[in-house]
C-alpha cells in the first residue's frame, strides 16, 4: 500500500446557479495577462451544449485521455513513440477558433474630442490581430442559458442513446450548469504525454502542475487532457493550467473559485488513496466499472489500520484529521452523491459532481403525489437520467438514480420534520440512508458552513526547509528568498 | 533556469509504486514561487458596489503595488443563527469584475466639457467679465445654444479644470434661479440605499438652493403600486434569509439566481429542508432550474392565473372547509369584514365606497374624523362598530390606533363578522366589470367570450344611513362574488365546478394563460395547505417579470390576495417578497435630514419622475392610449371621455395628489416678492392668484419656455442610457439632440388635444440649458452631457450601503485615493456649493421661496378634502391649501451661505427634532454626540458651534448617529413615540440594544446588524428573520391604510371608475406602436411583430458592466435579443444574425440569440445594454441604434395618480404613476446592411 494524500473538490450542481463568479475571480487572479486572454482555468458551461472549447467531450475528435489497448493502458492520442513522432505537428490540437478569438473594444472613441455624425459606439477589435472585427462570432460561454439552436447544442456526446427529437421541444427543455477546472487526476494523461517531463503531481497534496521553467511548449498535454483544461500561453510559449490555487491551499484556504462560489456549491477536502492500485483501477475492461474502481482506491480515514500505516508513511496528523472530516469523502464515498466527470476517460479525475434535480416533466400531473409526498419522485424529473449518466458514470444510470433518490428522500424527510414537526423513517426505506445520515447530509448540503465546506490542512513547510531562516528572509528575491532553499522536494513532509 | 536548478535535475532520485506505474521524483520546485508571487498582495480593504442590485455585498478589495488588482467576496458577515445558513460569500460575477473599470480605457479621468459650450462661455466671459452674465448670453443666444445642444452625444468633449467646470455649473444654477426659479434646477439620482452619502451630496446641495429632486423607484417601475394600495407601505419585504423559513416557495416573475444572485443560496438550499418550489415564468429562466413545478403562462396574463388560484383557495379553505387560523387572521388583519355600500345606478347594483361612521346617524358617536372611520359588524353585540386602528383614529391620537379587536368607542372586545350570509336581508345581483372579453381584447392575447359586465349574487343587509337606505355587504361577501364562487344562490355566473368556464375559474384561465387547470388547482391547494399547517409559511417571491406591466397592480393584488387569505403576511417564512430595486435604506430617518437639508430648511422640493418626464420630454404629445380604453364598463363615460392621461395628471397635481415640478408658471422667488408688494402672506397670495386664473401650475403649459426644467444634474445614474423610458423623446425634446422618433404627435395625427394642457404647434427641442453628470465610466448619459465630472469609483470613496435582502449595514471605503482627477460625489457637490456661494454674491441673497407640498402620506393631510375627486379649478370650489390643494410653504434661503450650510448640521434638528412615518422624537443627545465625533464649526457666523459635515465620513456619522437603526438610544425613543399613538408597549423590541451606537469605522472591521425600529414593519432579532408586516401582526401596529388593515378593497372613486375596487384580470394594453411603421418595410420583406420583454441582464446590473470587457466576454460581446427557434425560423433568422428592432418610438439593433428556452411570441431584450458598445447604425433611421428604451414610451395609469386618501397618498418614491414597459410590441427584421459611421467629422 502506497498512501497518498489528495486535495479533492466536490461541486454540487444541484445548487449551481450558473453565475460564473468562479470564472471571473479565477480569471482576475490568474489569467488576465497577455498570452492567456482566451484561457479560463475555470469556466462554466450550460448543458446541453458543446462547451468550451467546442466539443471538448468528443474524444474521437480530440483523442484526449486514456484507452485500453490490448488490455494495456495508453494515451488515446498514441503511445510515447507516436507522441514524439507528432511533436512538431500535433494533429489533435484545438485551434484558437475552437476556443474563441479574444476581443476588446476601442473605448477611446467615446472620449474623443472628435465630432461624429451620430453618437459613437466602441467597436470590437481582435486581441490577437488588433484589427476591428465586423462581428463577434464566438466566446468562452457562447451557449450560456441554452443560447444557440438545439441542433448545434445537442451535438455534444452526452445525447448518445437519447431521443433528441423529443428533447428539442420547448415543452421538454432542460438546463444545467457544469463548472469545470483541472481535475488534478490521479492518472493524468497530461503528465504521461509531456515530452519535457515538466508536468508533475505534487506528492503532498496531489495538485498537478506544469513547471514553467521546464515546459518547452510542445502542447502535447493540451491534446492529452480530455477535459481540455491546459492552455497554451502564446506569449511565454508555455502551457498553463489551473493550479488548484496552491498558494492558498498551502495556507489552509480554499481555492479562489471555491471561496467565491456564490452558490456555495464547492467543497474541498482531503482524500487518502492507495497509489499502488491506480493502474489497475484505470484499466477496467468495462468503462462502467471505472466509477466503482475509482471509489475503491480511497482509504477509510477512520480505519485504525489506515491511520497507523499513514502515520508510518509520513502523512502528518493534520492531513489525517482533515481526511477524517473531509466533506469530499462524505459526499463522494460515504453518501455516494458525488461523481467523477467522464470516468471513461480513465484519468481518475478528482473534481466530483453532485447531479442536479430538475422540475417535473411536462406530461407529469402536478398534483400527483408519489412516495415523497408533494416532493417529486425521481421518475418525474425532467433531466433524463441517461443524460446525467453519460456525463458522470459512463452511462450507468443506477448510481445516478440512487443519488437523486437520496436527495429527494432527504427533502421529503426534512419536510415532514419541518412542517409536521415529526420524523418519518419510512421515507428512507430502500434509499440506503439512515436518519442520522440524512441529518448529516442536510448539514453539509443545506446549512453548508464555511468550515464544513472547506477542510484544508496547512502545509508543513517546516519539515522541508530551514523554517527559521526562511521566515527571516521571506519576501526578498535578492538573496535566496522565501522557500528558495527548497530542493530535493520529494515529500514536503520529510521522509516517506 | 539557473545552473543550480539544472544540476538538481540531474541528481533527482526516483521512487516507484509497486507496479512501477507511478514514480515519485525528487526535484527542484522553486519555480512554484511564480504563482505564489502572483497571489501575494499588499492590502485588503472592505468595500462594495453601489448599483441598485439589492446585493449590498461586502467585498475584499486587493491592492498590490498601489494598484487595485482584483476583488473577492468577504466571508466574515455576522453569523445568522444556528440551524440556518450564513450569508457568505455574497456577490456575483458583475461585482467580481468591477476592478476592470478602475484603470480601463473607458474610465472618466478628468472633468470634460462640450467644446462648443466651453468656447462660447469663455468668449462671452472675456467680453462681459461677469460670469453669470456670460452664461446668460450663451443660453439666450438662439444660434449658440442650439448649436451646443444639437452636438450633445456626438463626441466633441474637451478636458477642463475643476475650477472651470464648477464655475460654469454654479453660474448656470444662479442664472436659472434668478430668471426662472430654483425649482427649474433639477437633479436625478436613484436608489440612495446603494450609496447613501453620495446620493445625499447632490440632494443636499439641491435642497439648500431650492432645486427639485426627482424620484426613481416609481419611474423605474420598481415600485409596486399594489403595496401602498394594500398596506400603505412603499415596499417592505422579508430579508432573503427568511426564505429559509418558508416551506412553500413560489417564484413569480422573479428570476432569483440571476437578479438576486448573492441571496439565491437561501432559495436553493431550503429545498433540502423540504420546501417545495414552484416557478411561474413564461420562459425556462435560470430559476426554473430549481423548480419542482414550472408553470409557464403567456407573458402578461399572470393576473388570470392569480385570480384562478384565489378562486380555489377561497372555495376550498373558506367555504368547503374552514381553517380557524385563516378565519382568525382574516377578521383581525384584513378589511374583509368591513362593510361596502352597494350603489344603485339605473336599477342595477354595483360596489361602492366602504361604509363610514359619517354615513350613520350621529356619526355612530365615533368622535373626530368620522368620515375616515370605516364600519364593520360585531358578532358579539350584533351592532355596527368602528374598531380600533382606522386611519381616523391614527390622527385622532387617542391611543386607539392599534389592531386590538376592540370597539373604538367603548373599548369592548369585538369579533368582526366576515360574512353576513347567516344574517342577510336579501340576495341581490351586483354588477362587476369584466376586462377579459372581446371589448378589451388585445390583438396578440387571448380573450374569453364573456360579457363586459358580470352580474353576480351577493347576500346583503339593508341599512339606514343619513342619505337613506342602502344595501351593504362585507368585503368578504363581495370578494367571493368577484371571484365567481358559488354560494348556493342559483347564480348562473357563479361556478359550480372548477371545470366551468366562468371568470375566474381554473378552467377559465386556461384560455387566457395556456396553463392547464390542474396545475392551478394543485398549486393553490398545496400553497394553502402548507400555510394552514405552518400558520402562514407560504411565500411568493415576485418580481419585475410581472411588475413591469401596465396593469401590474392587478397581477400583484391577485397574488397578495392569496397570501392574505392564507394568513402569510407578517409571518416569518411567509409573505410577499417583492424584490425589484434596492429600496430599503435602513437608517432612513438618520439620512433624510442630511440628504434633503432638513436641518436647514423644510420642506424640500421632490417630484415624481414619471409625471415629470412624461410632461417635459413631451411624451404626452404622442399619447395614443385613450382613457375610454381603460375605463370600467360600469363607469360614467361622459365624465371621462373628453379627458386624456395627461389631463388626469394635471388634475391630480391641482388637487394636491401629486407634486409638480416646476411648480408654478412663475418664479417662486418672484411670487414671494409680488406677495410682499401686495402685502399678503405668500400662501394667501398664491391662492388668490390661482383662484382668479392669474396663476397656474407649470404643468398646465409644460412647453412654455418659462416652465422648462433648465439645469439637470445626473449622478449615480445613467438616466439616458438606462432609465429613460421613451429615450428618443428625451433626446428630442429635453436635450435637442439627434433622435429617432418615428411617430407623429396628436395634432399631426388629427387626434383630440388634451383639455388641461396648453398645446403649442411647435414642440420645444432642447429644454435643458445644462446637463451635468458625474460618472466613473463613459455612459450614454455622460456622452450626452454638457459637463461630465470624473467620479471616484466604488473602491475610491467612503460611503454606506444597505439592502432589503440582508440585515446588515456596511461601508464603501477607499482602497486607493480617487485615481486621476476623479473625486468622491461628496467632494464634487461640496466644490460646486463653494463656487456657487462665492459667485452668487450680488445676484441672490436672503430670499423667500414659495414651495408647494402635496398632500403627504403619513401626515394628517392624507385625510384630505378631495375624496369626491372633484378638482377646484373645474368646479369653482374654494382652494384650501393642504386640504384640496398642496400646502403652500414659505422657505427662507440664504444663497451666499449655501456652502457653510452644506458643511454643517443645521439648527432645525434641535428646534424641530427628527422623525418619520408619522412619529417624531427629540434628537438633541445625538447632536451632542455628533459635535464630539465630527467636531464643531469654529468660524464665526450662523454655523458656529454646529457639528461639521466636511467629509464623507462626517456625513456617514450623521446618518448613523441620527438613525434608530444604527443608534439604539434613538430606537428606544422612536418606539416610545409610537407607543404614544398605539397605546401599546413596543420598546422591548429595541431595549436589548439600547446602548449600541454603530460608527463608520466599526463597519470597516465587520458589517453590523441593524437595530429594530418602528420605521420598518419587521424586526431584527436573534430569533426571527426580518419579515415585513411582522410588527403589524405580532405587535398589533395598524397598517397605514384607511381601515388600518390590509386593504383588499379600494373604494376611491377613481378606483371604481377604472374597475379596480376589486382585483380582476386585465389584458396588456395596446400601445399602438406598430401600424404606423409597417409602411417603412420593403415589399416582401420578412418581419415579425412581437411582444418585447426587457428582463434584467445576466452580464450587467442595469447598464453598469455593459461596457465591462469581462462581462462582455462571458456574454456575447454586446447587445443581444433572444427569440424562440420557432419564431426565428418563421422569418428565416439565424443565431447571431444582426437584427433591427423598431416601432413608432424608435429603433435599435442587436444580434439575435435563438434559444429553446424562449416561448413563441416573446422577444427578450435584456434591458439597458448600452449603445456605447458594439452598436451599429439602424437601417431604418440612419442613426446609431438605441437601447431598449428607444422602443418604449411612458404611459401613465390614472389610478396611480390618486392622492390625499389614506394609503393612497403621495410620498416621494412611495406612490405615484409608474413607468411600465412590458406591454410594448416591436417589429423585428434581419439587417441587410451593417454600418458603423465611426469616422470623425473634420470641420
Amino acid at each position: 500500500m502506497k498512501i497518498q494524500a489528495q486535495i479533492g473538490m466536490v461541486l454540487n450542481l444541484d445548487k449551481c446557479i450558473g453565475c460564473h463568479t468562479c470564472s471571473v475571480t479565477c480569471k482576475n487572479v490568474w489569467t488576465t495577462r497577455k498570452g492567456v486572454e482566451y484561457a479560463w482555468f475555470n469556466n462554466v458551461e450550460t448543458k446541453p451544449g458543446q462547451g468550451y472549447p467546442t466539443s471538448w467531450e468528443d474524444q474521437d475528435k480530440w483523442k484526449g485521455g486514456w484507452v485500453l489497448d490490448k488490455s494495456r493502458l495508453r494515451p488515446r492520442m498514441g503511445n510515447k513513440p507516436t507522441i514524439m513522432k507528432n511533436i512538431f505537428s500535433n494533429p489533435f490540437l484545438p485551434q484558437i477558433d475552437d476556443y474563441y478569438e479574444p476581443f476588446t473594444f476601442n473605448y477611446n472613441i467615446l472620449h474623443s474630442s472628435a465630432r461624429f455624425a451620430t453618437p459613437p459606439s466602441a467597436k470590437p477589435h481582435s486581441m490577437i490581430t488588433g484589427l476591428p472585427m465586423e462581428k463577434i462570432e464566438k466566446g468562452p460561454n457562447w451557449e450560456d442559458n441554452l443560447g444557440g439552436t438545439f441542433e448545434e447544442r445537442s451535438k455534444e456526446t452526452n445525447f448518445d442513446d437519447l431521443d433528441k427529437e423529443m428533447y428539442a421541444k420547448f415543452e421538454n427543455v432542460f438546463m444545467m450548469y457544469l463548472p469545470r477546472l483541472c481535475e488534478h487526476c490521479l492518472n493524468p494523461t497530461c503528465v504521461a504525454a509531456c515530452p519535457s517531463g515538466a508536468i508533475y503531481k505534487r506528492s503532498e497534496d496531489g495538485i498537478v502542475l506544469i513547471d514553467q521553467d521546464r515546459c518547452r511548449g510542445w502542447r502535447q498535454c493540451v491534446s492529452a487532457c480530455p477535459y481540455k483544461k491546459i492552455y497554451f500561453n502564446w506569449k511565454t510559449k508555455r502551457s498553463e493550467k489551473c493550479t488548484l490555487c496552491y498558494p492558498k491551499i498551502e495556507n489552509g484556504e480554499p481555492t479562489i473559485c471555491s471561496e467565491t462560489c456564490v452558490g456555495r456549491i464547492r467543497y474541498i477536502g482531503v482524500l487518502l488513496y492507495d497509489a499502488d492500485k491506480i493502474k489497475q483501477a484505470a484499466s477496467a475492461v468495462e468503462t462502467t466499472d471505472l466509477y466503482q474502481n475509482h471509489l475503491d482506491l480511497f482509504l477509510d480515514p477512520h480505519s485504525p489500520d489506515v491511520i497507523r500505516e499513514a502515520k508510518r508513511q509520513g502523512i502528518p496528523d493534520n492531513f489525517m484529521e482533515a481526511a477524517q472530516n473531509s466533506p469530499v469523502y462524505k459526499m463522494a464515498i460515504d453518501w455516494k452523491v458525488a461523481f467523477p466527470l467522464h470516468p471513461e476517460y480513465r484519468t481518475l479525475p478528482m473534481v466530483w459532481y453532485t447531479p442536479p434535480l430538475s422540475p417535473i416533466q411536462e406530461q407529469i400531473e402536478s398534483g400527483k403525489i408519489g412516495s415523497n409526498g408533494i416532493i417529486p419522485d425521481v421518475e418525474m424529473l425532467r433531466i433524463p437520467l441517461k443524460y446525467l449518466a453519460n456525463i458522470f458514470t459512463a452511462g450507468d444510470e443506477k448510481p445516478i438514480k440512487e443519488a437523486l433518490v437520496k436527495m429527494l428522500a432527504m427533502r421529503a424527510f426534512m419536510r415532514i420534520k419541518t412542517v409536521e414537526n415529526r420524523t418519518d423513517d419510512s421515507i428512507l426505506q430502500g434509499t440506503g440512508l439512515s436518519p442520522a445520515m440524512v441529518e448529516d447530509m442536510y448539514r453539509y448540503m443545506a446549512i453548508a458552513d464555511f468550515e464544513d465546506r472547506f477542510v484544508i490542512p496547512t502545509s508543513h513547510r517546516e519539515y522541508a526547509y530551514d523554517a527559521f531562516g526562511d521566515k527571516a528572509e521571506c519576501g526578498f528575491t535578492d538573496g535566496e528568498g522565501c522557500g528558495s532553499t527548497e530542493s530535493r522536494l520529494k515529500n514536503l513532509f520529510g521522509g516517506m | 533556469m539557473s545552473l543550480l536548478d539544472k544540476l538538481l535535475y540531474f541528481s533527482s532520485s526516483v521512487e516507484k509504486t509497486a507496479d512501477n506505474y507511478v514514480a515519485i521524483t525528487d526535484e527542484n520546485r522553486s519555480w512554484e514561487r511564480m504563482y505564489r508571487k502572483r497571489w501575494q498582495h499588499d492590502k485588503v480593504v472592505r468595500s462594495t458596489h453601489g448599483v441598485n442590485c439589492t446585493g449590498s455585498c461586502s467585498w475584499k478589495i486587493f491592492v498590490k503595488n498601489g494598484l487595485v488588482t482584483w476583488e473577492t467576496q468577504q466571508t466574515d458577515y455576522p453569523r445568522t443563527r444556528p440551524g440556518m445558513p450564513n450569508h457568505e460569500p455574497r456577490g456575483c460575477p458583475r461585482g467580481a469584475s468591477y476592478s476592470w473599470y478602475l484603470y480601463s480605457a473607458n474610465r472618466v479621468k478628468y472633468p470634460m466639457i462640450r467644446g462648443e459650450l466651453f468656447n462660447a462661455y469663455k468668449e462671452a466671459k472675456n467680453r462681459l467679465s461677469d460670469p453669470v452674465k456670460a452664461w446668460e448670453s450663451v443660453v439666450t443666444d438662439v444660434v449658440i445654444s442650439k448649436k451646443y445642444k444639437a452636438a450633445r452625444g456626438l463626441g466633441g468633449f474637451v478636458r477642463a479644470e475643476w475650477d472651470e467646470v464648477n464655475e460654469i455649473i454654479a453660474v448656470a444654477n444662479i442664472y436659472t434661479i434668478k430668471k426662472y426659479g430654483p425649482d427649474r434646477v433639477v437633479g436625478f439620482s436613484p436608489i440612495p440605499a446603494m450609496s447613501m452619502v453620495s446620493y445625499a451630496a447632490g440632494t443636499r446641495y439641491l435642497s439648500l438652493i431650492g432645486g427639485t429632486v426627482l424620484s426613481f423607484y416609481d419611474f423605474y417601475c420598481d415600485l409596486p403600486p399594489a403595496s401602498p394600495q394594500t398596506w400603505g407601505e412603499q415596499t417592505d419585504v422579508p430579508e432573503s434569509a427568511d426564505w429559509y423559513n418558508s416551506s412553500y416557495l413560489m417564484l413569480w416573475g422573479s428570476n432569483v439566481p440571476l437578479t438576486r444572485t448573492p441571496d439565491s443560496p437561501f432559495y436553493t438550499q431550503v429545498r433540502y429542508k423540504g420546501t417545495k418550489s414552484v416557478v411561474i415564468a413564461p420562459d425556462y429562466s435560470d430559476a426554473v432550474k430549481f423548480a419542482d413545478l414550472w408553470i409557464k403562462p403567456r407573458q402578461g396574463t399572470d393576473a388570470a392565473l392569480g385570480m384562478a388560484m384565489g378562486h380555489v383557495i377561497l372555495k376550498e379553505f373558506y367555504l368547503n372547509k374552514k381553517i380557524p387560523y385563516f378565519e382568525r387572521y382574516a377578521r383581525q388583519f384584513t378589511d374583509l369584514p368591513f362593510l361596502v355600500k352597494i350603489e344603485e345606478k339605473d336599477g342595477k347594483y354595483l360596489g361602492g365606497a366602504l361604509l363610514r361612521a359619517s354615513d350613520m346617524e350621529n356619526n355612530l358617536d365615533a368622535g373626530d374624523n368620522a368620515e375616515w372611520k370605516p364600519v364593520l359588524v360585531d358578532e358579539v353585540s350584533g351592532s355596527y362598530v368602528v374598531p380600533n386602528g382606522t386611519i381616523g383614529s391614527r390622527w385622532e391620537k387617542k391611543q386607539k390606533w392599534n389592531l386590538e379587536l376592540k370597539d373604538s368607542k367603548t373599548g369592548a372586545a369585538i369579533s368582526p363578522v366576515l360574512s353576513i350570509i347567516d344574517n342577510h336581508d336579501a340576495v341581490i345581483s351586483v354588477q362587476f366589470p369584466y376586462f377579459g372579453g372581446e371589448t378589451f381584447k388585445h390583438e396578440h392575447f387571448s380573450a374569453s367570450g364573456h360579457k363586459d359586465i358580470l352580474e353576480r349574487k351577493i347576500p346583503v343587509r339593508r341599512l339606514k344611513t343619513k342619505d337613506g337606505e342602502v344595501y351593504t355587504c362585507t368585503v368578504f361577501d363581495m370578494m367571493l362574488a368577484n371571484y365567481g364562487i358559488d354560494r348556493g344562490f342559483e347564480d348562473p355566473n357563479a361556478a359550480k365546478s372548477y371545470d366551468d368556464n366562468l371568470p375566474f375559474t381554473p378552467k377559465w384561465q386556461e384560455q387566457i394563460t395556456g396553463v392547464p387547470s390542474q396545475h392551478i388547482i394543485s398549486t393553490a391547494m398545496q400553497f394553502a395547505e402548507n400555510a394552514a399547517a405552518t400558520e402562514g409559511k407560504s411565500m411568493i417571491i415576485i418580481g419585475a417579470g410581472v411588475n413591469h406591466w401596465y396593469h401590474t397592480d392587478m397581477i400583484y393584488r391577485s397574488a397578495i390576495n392569496m397570501l392574505v387569505l392564507c394568513g402569510c403576511i407578517g409571518q416569518s417564512g411567509g409573505g410577499w417578497s417583492h424584490y425589484v430595486g434596492q429600496e430599503k435604506l435602513r437608517p432612513q430617518t438618520g439620512w433624510l435630514p442630511l440628504a434633503f437639508g432638513l436641518d436647514w430648511t423644510r420642506p424640500p422640493r421632490q417630484m415624481n419622475t414619471t409625471s415629470f418626464m412624461y410632461l417635459h420630454t413631451d411624451q404626452w404629445r404622442y399619447e395614443k392610449v385613450k382613457l375610454t380604453e381603460l375605463l370600467s364598463p360600469l363607469a360614467n363615460k361622459q365624465e371621462w371621455e373628453k379627458l386624456s392621461i395627461v389631463d388626469c395628471n394635471v388634475r391630480a397635481e391641482r388637487m394636491g395628489w401629486l407634486p409638480s415640478s416646476p411648480q408654478l408658471e412663475r418664479n417662486p422667488l418672484q411670487i414671494a416678492r409680488e406677495a410682499e408688494l401686495a402685502g399678503v402672506p405668500p400662501s394667501e397670495y398664491v391662492v388668490s392668484q390661482l383662484q382668479t386664473g392669474k396663476l397656474a401650475l407649470a404643468s398646465e403649459d409644460p412647453d412654455e419656455p418659462a416652465n422648462y426644467p433648465r439645469n439637470l444634474f445626473v449622478w449615480r445614474s445613467n438616466l439616458l442610457g438606462s432609465s429613460a423610458k421613451g429615450m428618443e423623446y428625451f433626446m428630442k425634446h429635453l436635450l435637442g439632440a439627434q433622435n429617432s422618433i418615428q411617430g407623429k404627435d396628436l395634432k399631426e395625427m388629427d387626434q383630440p388635444l388634451p383639455l388641461e394642457v396648453k398645446w403649442h404647434d411647435d414642440a420645444p427641442e432642447g429644454k435643458l440649458d445644462l446637463l451635468v453628470s458625474l460618472d466613473f465610466r463613459m455612459s450614454t448619459t455622460g456622452l450626452h452631457s454638457d459637463i461630465l465630472l470624473p467620479a471616484a469609483s466604488w473602491y475610491e470613496k467612503n460611503d454606506l450601503s444597505t439592502s432589503d435582502m440582508h440585515p446588515f449595514i456596511h461601508p464603501f471605503s477607499k482602497a486607493v485615493d480617487p485615481v486621476w482627477e476623479s473625486r468622491a460625489d461628496w467632494d464634487i457637490f461640496k466644490g460646486i456649493a463653494e463656487k456657487f456661494s462665492q459667485l452668487v454674491e450680488g445676484h441672490l441673497g436672503n430670499e423667500t421661496d414659495v414651495v408647494l407640498l402635496p398632500l403627504q402620506h403619513d401626515t394628517p393631510m392624507e385625510l384630505s378634502g378631495t375624496t369626491d375627486a372633484i378638482d377646484w379649478k373645474r368646479s369653482g370650489k374654494e382652494i384650501k391649501p393642504g386640504v384640496n390643494f398642496s400646502k403652500i410653504v414659505t422657505v427662507k434661503r440664504n444663497y451666499p451661505l449655501t456652502f457653510k450650510r452644506f458643511t454643517s448640521l443645521g439648527p432645525l434638528m434641535k428646534t424641530i427634532g427628527n422623525g418619520g412615518k408619522g412619529i417624531d422624537w427629540n434628537t438633541e443627545a445625538e447632536l451632542t454626540l455628533l459635535a464630539h465625533l465630527n467636531s464643531t464649526v469654529s468660524e464665526e457666523g450662523e454655523t458656529k458651534g454646529l457639528p461639521r459635515i466636511d467629509t464623507d465620513i462626517h456625513a456617514a456619522e450623521v446618518i448613523l448617529s441620527l438613525a434608530p437603526e444604527t443608534n439604539g438610544e434613538v430606537a428606544v425613543k422612536a418606539w416610545k413615540a409610537l407607543e404614544a399613538i398605539t397605546g401599546l408597549h413596543h420598546v422591548h423590541l429595541a431595549q436589548s440594544r439600547a446602548d449600541e451606537k454603530i460608527r463608520y469605522r466599526d463597519l470597516l472591521s465587520q458589517p453590523r446588524k441593524i437595530i429594530t425600529s418602528p420605521i420598518w414593519s419587521g424586526i431584527d432579532s436573534e430569533t426571527v428573520s426580518y419579515n415585513a408586516g411582522y410588527t403589524n401582526v405580532h405587535e398589533l401596529i395598524p397598517w397605514r391604510t384607511l381601515t388600518g388593515r390590509q386593504s383588499l378593497y379600494q373604494d376611491h372613486p377613481w378606483m371604481l371608475a377604472f374597475g379596480e375596487n376589486m382585483v380582476t384580470y386585465k389584458p396588456p394594453i395596446d400601445t399602438k406602436s406598430i401600424a404606423a411603421v409597417l409602411n417603412k418595410l420593403d415589399d416582401g420583406e420578412e418581419y415579425m411583430v412581437i411582444n418585447m420583454m426587457t428582463p434584467h441582464n445576466k452580464w450587467t446590473i442595469h447598464s453598469s458592466w455593459s461596457d465591462n470587457l469581462v462581462m462582455l466576454t462571458l456574454g456575447r460581446g454586446g447587445p443581444v435579443v433572444w427569440m424562440s427557434e420557432t419564431d426565428a425560423n418563421t422569418i428565416k433568422l439565424k443565431d447571431n444574425d444582426w437584427v433591427e428592432v423598431f416601432n413608432i418610438n424608435g429603433a435599435t439593433v442587436a444580434r439575435l440569440i435563438v434559444s429553446q428556452r424562449i416561448p413563441v411570441g416573446a422577444l427578450i431584450m435584456y434591458h439597458n445594454q448600452e449603445r456605447t458598445v458594439n452598436m451599429p447604425i439602424s437601417q431604418l433611421t440612419g442613426n446609431r441604434g438605441g437601447v431598449h428604451n428607444s422602443v418604449e414610451r411612458l404611459c401613465l395609469k390614472p389610478t396611480n395618480m390618486i392622492g390625499g386618501y389614506a394609503q393612497l397618498a403621495y410620498g416621494f418614491n412611495y406612490y405615484g404613476p409608474v413607468g411600465s414597459n412590458r406591454d410594448e410590441f416591436v417589429v423585428v427584421r434581419k439587417m441587410t446592411k451593417v454600418e458603423w459611421k465611426d469616422q470623425e467629422i473634420v470641420d
